[in-house]
């Protein structure tokens, strides 16, 4: 398990608050990363969705380096992780949006939409942890 | 000149928004799953990284979208949709279970790329065709929103 870390949750919450509240204000974007990864990939205008993923690579890449970060675990089975990008691809396109989509900016918005897709994503994920951490005794 | 400041405002949100989630820990998809675990040990620790966001951008979304356009972009790109509708709900769900059983959601696993460690590089690869297999096994379902329609972006 974990420690409960909240000056550090806090100040990185505030930052990714930052985050979303600047792309807003100089680009008029919602930072949902599912739909800016969808759109690079997809739709037109492809700059400022590649500019903000390498930023997002390069930001947590600058944390992992002056932190000198190690993989946080290793003996995680490889067909679970294959299993959950698939589920986790499929539903945010399905859903139009995740954590931060959904989660960061939706709710700041006081969206409807936002606030049902968050509370289903975090009772799915949930339950979806205890099934398969208690019942089938995946590893954390 | 103006496409360099355009793109490179983006650049500097997704770096800050990378480093927040590196500070805040959240990518480390076992600080994940502790918070969605709460049978015991729980760690509150994301709750506490949503509350802040949300919490910085409720505030700054009002005083920003009081402006007629943004700074570097001729309108804003804001969801107009209100309806709760299938896709939302089963597509959340579907989502969280991924969420729950990995410990990664789509910001995070890109942000620990550069751990480089085969978990995230093989989980963006699968959320890749994950995506890339919505709108071909369910075309009712498929998503509006990833069309190149100006107005109308994801959520």
């Amino acid at each position: 398990m974990t420690d409960f870390t909240p000056l550090s949750a806090m100040l990185g919450g505030l930052l990714i608050g930052l985050s979303a509240a600047l792309l807003l204000w100089f680009n008029g974007r919602i930072a949902g990363i599912s739909g800016i990864v969808n759109g690079a990939l997809g739709g037109g205008e492809r700059g400022w969705r590649w500019s903000f993923l390498a930023g997002l690579v390069l930001g947590g890449g600058s944390y992992i380096w002056i932190t000198d970060a190690a993989p946080f675990r290793t003996d995680f089975p490889p067909g679970l992780i294959v299993l959950a990008g698939l589920l986790v691809g499929f539903g945010t396109r399905m859903g139009s949006g995740c954590t931060s989509g959904h989660g960061v900016c939706g709710l700041a918005r006081l969206s409807m939409r936002s606030l049902v897709a968050t509370l289903t994503f975090l009772a799915a994920g949930i339950i979806a942890t205890f099934v398969s951490r208690h019942l089938l005794g995946v590893p954390l | 000149m103006s496409r360099l400041k355009h793109d490179g405002s983006a650049l500097a949100a997704g770096f800050i928004f990378g480093l927040g989630l590196g500070i805040a820990q959240m990518i480390n998809p076992r600080k994940v799953l502790a918070f969605l675990d709460i049978s015991g040990g729980w760690d509150p620790s994301l709750a506490v990284v949503l509350g802040a966001a949300v919490t910085v951008t409720a505030v700054a979304f009002r005083w920003v979208l009081r402006a007629d356009r943004p700074i570097l972009h001729p309108e804003f790109h804001v969801p107009t949709r209100r309806d709760i509708d299938k896709p939302l709900v089963f597509g959340a769900l579907i989502f969280g279970v991924g969420w729950g059983i990995g410990g990664y959601c789509p910001g995070p696993a890109i942000a620990s790329l550069a751990l480089m460690h085969w978990e995230s590089w093989l989980f963006i690869a699968a959320m890749l065709v994950g995506s890339w297999l919505q709108p071909r096994v369910s075309p009712t379902f498929a998503d509006a929103a990833v069309e190149p329609i100006p107005k109308q972006v994801e959520d």
